[in-house]
């Protein structure tokens, strides 16, 4: 705790980041673990609603609301109806989890060791400045347009063809 | 800046990019709405066309005028002090009107497409005479193509997308051929492959089209990847000298001024045009990527006469003529006598021509042609001919369109659809005069008989060879001519002489379409015959061979005028030089301000006589480099001067080539008695050389068995043994393994050690016995696992390895 | 604000959607795990960007989030299809792609 009293450290956003950060986790485990396809829908949208919370947290107002547009608005959506589309049943299930579904805790246990490790190792003591405001949009705009343009170009042509591949799939013949 | 003001310009010249721009609207107009159109789409093309044609003309004008401005003849512009100047200095140049050689300045103009990364692409028109010519070609040629269409596909199931495909090549081309910038040069390029697979392929239903039409694609894919680095090459060799001189290096323009500025290495200048000579090899049919071009006669006759003839096909020519500067210096034309590009273009003309000998199919013997006489247009380049090159290609155009437009007339109306001349043609000449005749006059054209137009195309590339010293490929030149006349005789004769024979003495046989494709079981079986799609019905009528229609002998008789008279505008033998003075872009040092882009700042620094007579330069662009300040954007050429001496061997080898033929064809065609006829099957040797003929030199069997079958086919199946033994082997040796050790744990241990730690450890050795077991199972989740805990193990190790 | 924190987060959650990825049945569930790792990407992301104070972290998390509404919107009707064809998204039932 005597790490969050110092001088640099902002308390207030600090505290903020926890209590968003705890409910992402326990939403993430729930995901993973509920045994109802609805319900986990719903606790990834507060998932995707905290990591939107963590964007404005970090500055970035504009990522943040293309994540609540893009994500909230239409990913869960498309969830949803896919959820509806392949399932009858609206409620708790058995056999949600696969019979090896045991080898997943040690690699992604050992996973996140090794990722905890290597960025404690790293950054373990490092302070963010606060930034002076949030990152304008005209800043990423010239950087899509300028630098970004051509991989810009081709995520749209990316975009088209899972449009026309989602439809030519999807549609009944 | 006083000489700006005297060269003219207008609003046809600063809007000629119009050109490509109607076409591709009416593209457009075509592909939406084009069936619900009273004409299913084809009037939109023709009326683009016809409006692009008008811009043409209008441009090619005031190109003209512009011309005459810069050098002075028209007399009624103010010359500048300059000028003036350099008039009193060069006295060889004072003489004025044509005597005085001023560099026309292109109108270039240009706008930014997009910019990355302090890239600027533009899209833009670079109009210089070169552009002019084949911006007016082909939009006319275009234009004919779409009419004589009207009719040959009437009642196609595709006819729309037919005439959008058309439509778009146009547009294809004529965006290739006012190019500012190679990106915009690759765009019409690509543009022109696109629609030819289209076309090739537009009666896709028979497997032999859709089969050639992939065969033309990749094997000019094959050479576009020379384009492609050509390109880039190019570039980053030329970006710092443009970027310099206020330009990029995807200019056009300023290409051209680094490839003569001297400054340019000459390793990169050397590698750049090679990558770029593949590109033009696959394009426009030469050695050895030609095999597509005579395949690509599976398309309807009138794709045949525009895209494979006439117009797509010189792409490839075309490129070597705009980026002549980096051919000329990166294989030194001038000071050699020998190059990749005369090389090639001599091999080209031979043995296409001797393929024509061998092709039953008149469309195939007018394909080998075209790829014959492209090999001439690449041989006048590779020996400094620029000039008749390029006008090989304008008078090429019109005649041999008009020879494949007559081989459609014949087969729509004289034939009933069959392209087989000796099965099905013979004595048409009486039924289908107009033909007959718009034939016989293109005919002599593309043989080189005098005072039509080849004559005074390709007798000056064979007579520039052997002024230039290249005096190997003049001989080639002239062996190709007697070739030309041989076999053009042949076929005109099975055409139109001796006994009519099959469909054209008025048999009506359904069956000859299989006929057709035993007696070319080993040509893929792929011939024209299969145009006999979607419009047999308004052909249930007729009986016996007639004249076509007046929309197919329109364009039938315009071209043959054309085909004599386009000669005329560059024919030495009577003393006019207006394609010259129009089209050749002259080879004087600019001062290096005057090309940032914007036109109409042109001051002429050195004035020379126009190289008309026949003389040998040692200095001035191509020889030395420019001075300090001025820059050249194109070498200094020489003229072969024009004399009936000169022409006379090729004028004989031609009259000898007719001869010899007609004598041949009587004899072996027209049951004339003869030494000759039934050669083949008495002499060996003559019957191996006909058997590597019609085989087309195994050349496909090369691509098909050697290449495909050798490289690519033990490649997957070494894949494939990898797969099966090796990767196979792993996992199932894996789970083998693994399920081998569970057991093990499981009955050694379990029996071994005292109950409660038994019983743990043999429900966790079972556990991983199980878990390892569904590795070879085929199911995501597995394959996630393994994947997250391979990615888990190799951070570690990197981890491990960094500490 | 410590640089670690939403460094930790990200591990935090691309390690738990890994798990979903491996222990799921449903291929939906599958689905929102991968979704899941994007997200814990995008954080890092973001978290570099303010580290270095530059906006080209922005853009490549706007790049991913296009990338996984394409790979959504594909994966779902992939989804869909195999159900109209087996009744059943069990991705363990799908073995046609053992070797």
């Amino acid at each position: 705790m005597s790490a969050l009293l110092a001088a640099e450290v902002n308390v207030a956003q600090n505290v903020g980041f926890y209590i968003i950060a705890a409910l992402m986790v326990y939403g993430a485990l729930r995901v993973v673990s509920t045994r109802n396809v609805v319900h986990a829908a719903l606790w990834l949208v507060v998932v995707l609603g905290g990591v939107a919370a963590q964007y404005i947290l970090a500055a970035a107002e504009f990522v943040a609301v293309s994540q609540v547009m893009v994500y909230i608005g239409a990913v869960m959506v498309l969830f949803l109806f896919g959820i509806m589309l392949t399932r009858a049943t609206i409620g708790a299930e058995t056999d949600l989890n696969n019979r090896g579904w045991g080898v997943g805790i040690p690699v992604a246990g050992l996973l996140l060791a090794v990722m905890v490790w290597a960025v404690i190792d790293e950054f373990g003591s490092s302070v963010i400045e606060e930034p002076a405001a949030p990152m304008a949009t005209t800043a990423i705009s010239d950087v899509f347009l300028r630098e970004g343009l051509v991989p810009f170009l081709a995520l749209s042509f990316v975009l088209l063809a899972a449009a026309i591949g989602a439809i030519v799939l999807a549609r009944k013949d | 800046m006083m000489l700006a003001a005297s060269l003219s310009s207008g609003w046809f010249l600063e809007n000629a990019f119009l050109i490509p721009l109607i076409p591709a609207i009416g593209f457009a107009v075509i592909i939406g709405f084009g069936r619900r159109l009273p004409k299913g789409g084809s009037e939109v093309g023709i009326a683009s066309m016809a409006l692009s044609l008008v811009i043409a003309i209008g441009t090619t004008v005031q190109w003209i005028q512009r011309v005459g401005s810069a050098d002075g003849s028209s007399g009624e512009h103010a010359l500048g002090g300059v000028f003036g100047f350099a008039r009193s200095v060069f006295p060889a140049a004072s003489e004025g009107g044509k005597g005085g050689e001023a560099y026309v300045e292109p109108v270039i103009r240009s706008w930014t497409w997009w910019q990355s990364g302090g890239l600027e692409f533009g899209l833009g028109q670079h109009i210089d005479g070169l552009a002019v010519m084949l911006l007016l070609l082909v939009a006319f040629i275009s234009l004919l193509v779409q009419i004589f269409s009207t009719e040959y596909v009437a009642g196609d199931r595709r006819y729309t997308h037919f005439f959008a495909a058309l439509t778009l090549f146009s547009a294809g081309m004529l965006v290739m051929v006012l190019a500012e910038n190679m990106i915009q040069l690759i765009l019409g390029w690509e543009i022109m492959g696109l629609c030819s697979f289209m076309l090739i392929g537009h009666w896709w239903e028979e497997a032999a089209n859709s089969r050639a039409a992939l065969k033309a694609f990749f094997t000019v894919r094959v050479g576009d990847m020379g384009l492609l680095v050509g390109t880039a090459v190019i570039f980053f060799g030329a970006n710092q000298w443009a970027v310099e001189n206020g330009s990029n290096g995807f200019s056009i323009q300023a290409i051209s001024g680094w490839a003569m500025s001297g400054e340019a290495s000459s390793s990169v200048l050397f590698w750049g045009a090679v990558a770029l000579f593949i590109a033009c090899i696959g394009k426009s049919g030469q050695f050895p990527l030609h095999t597509w071009l005579p395949d690509a006669m599976a398309g309807p006759t009138p794709v045949s006469s525009l895209l494979h003839s006439s117009t797509m096909v010189v792409a490839g020519v075309f490129l070597v003529a705009r980026l002549y500067p980096v051919f000329y210096t990166g294989f030194d034309i001038g000071g050699t006598n020998v190059n990749l590009i005369a090389v090639i273009g001599a091999i080209t003309i031979v043995i296409a021509a001797a393929l024509a000998f061998v092709q039953n199919d008149i469309k195939k013997v007018l394909a080998y042609s075209t790829v014959s006489q492209l090999g001439y247009m690449m041989l006048g380049l590779g020996v400094g001919a620029w000039l008749p090159a390029v006008f090989h290609i304008f008078t090429h155009a019109f005649f041999k369109c008009c020879l494949f437009l007559a081989a459609g007339s014949i087969s729509h109306s004289g034939s009933h659809h069959s392209f087989d001349m000796k099965k099905d043609m013979g004595g048409l000449w009486r039924k289908m005069p107009i033909t007959a005749g718009t034939w016989m006059v293109s005919t002599a054209a593309l043989c080189g008989v005098p005072f039509f137009s080849g004559f005074f195309s390709k007798d000056e590339i064979i007579d520039n060879a052997h002024n230039n010293g290249y005096n190997f490929f003049y001989y080639v030149g002239l062996i190709g001519a007697a070739m030309t006349a041989a076999y053009m005789t042949r076929a005109t004769y099975l055409t139109f002489f001796g006994t009519a024979r099959g469909a054209a003495a008025g048999e009506h046989h359904d069956e000859h379409g299989d006929a057709h494709a035993d007696d070319h079981a080993d040509d893929h079986g792929h011939d024209a015959h299969a145009d006999d799609h979607g419009h047999d019905d308004h052909h249930g009528a007729h009986a016996g061979p007639h004249e076509s229609p007046w929309r197919i002998t329109a364009p039938l008789v315009i071209l043959a005028v054309l085909a004599i008279g386009s000669g005329y505008l560059n024919a030495p033998a009577v003393g006019t030089h207006y394609f010259t003075d129009w089209v050749e872009p002259r080879g004087v040092a600019v001062e290096l301000e005057s090309y940032a882009g914007d036109e109409g700042h042109s001051e002429a620094l050195g004035l020379a006589a126009l190289p008309r007579a026949e003389e040998g330069y040692s200095e001035g662009c191509g020889y030395t480099d420019p001075a300090p300040g001025t820059v050249c954007y194109a070498p200094k050429l020489n003229h072969a001067k024009f004399s009936w001496g000169k022409a006379a061997p090729s004028i004989l080898l031609v009259a000898l080539g007719i001869g010899i033929s007609t004598w041949l064809s009587l004899g072996v065609f027209g049951g004339r008695r003869n030494p000759l006829a039934g050669l083949t099957s008495r002499f060996a040797p003559a019957r191996w050389i006909h058997t590597l003929l019609v085989r087309k030199y195994f050349l496909d069997d090369l691509y098909e068995r050697v290449i495909v079958r050798a490289v690519a086919h033990p490649i997957s199946r070494a894949a494939y043994w990898v797969n099966q033994n090796i990767l196979d082997g792993v996992v199932n040796g894996v789970g083998r393994s693994g399920r081998t050790a569970g057991d093990w744990v499981y009955r050694n241990v379990d029996q071994r050690v005292v109950d409660g730690a038994v019983k743990a450890s043999g429900v966790v050795a079972s556990e991983s016995g199980h878990a390892l077991q569904p590795i070879q199972s085929g199911r995501v989740n597995q394959y996630g696992a393994l994947l997250f805990g391979a990615a888990t193990v190799g951070a570690i190790l990197l981890i491990l390895l960094n500490i | 604000m410590y640089a670690a924190n939403f460094l930790l987060l990200g591990a935090v959650l691309f390690s738990i959607g890994v798990f979903g990825v491996i222990a799921r049945r449903n291929a939906v569930m599958v689905l929102m795990s991968i979704e899941l790792i994007l997200n814990a990407v995008n954080i890092n992301l973001i978290a570099f960007a303010l580290m270095n104070d530059s906006a080209e972290g922005h853009v490549f998390a706007l790049y991913v989030i296009a990338v996984a509404a394409a790979e959504v919107g594909v994966g779902l009707a992939m989804v869909l299809m195999i159900y109209r064809n087996r009744r059943s998204i069990a991705l363990d039932e799908l073995s046609e792609m053992r070797g």
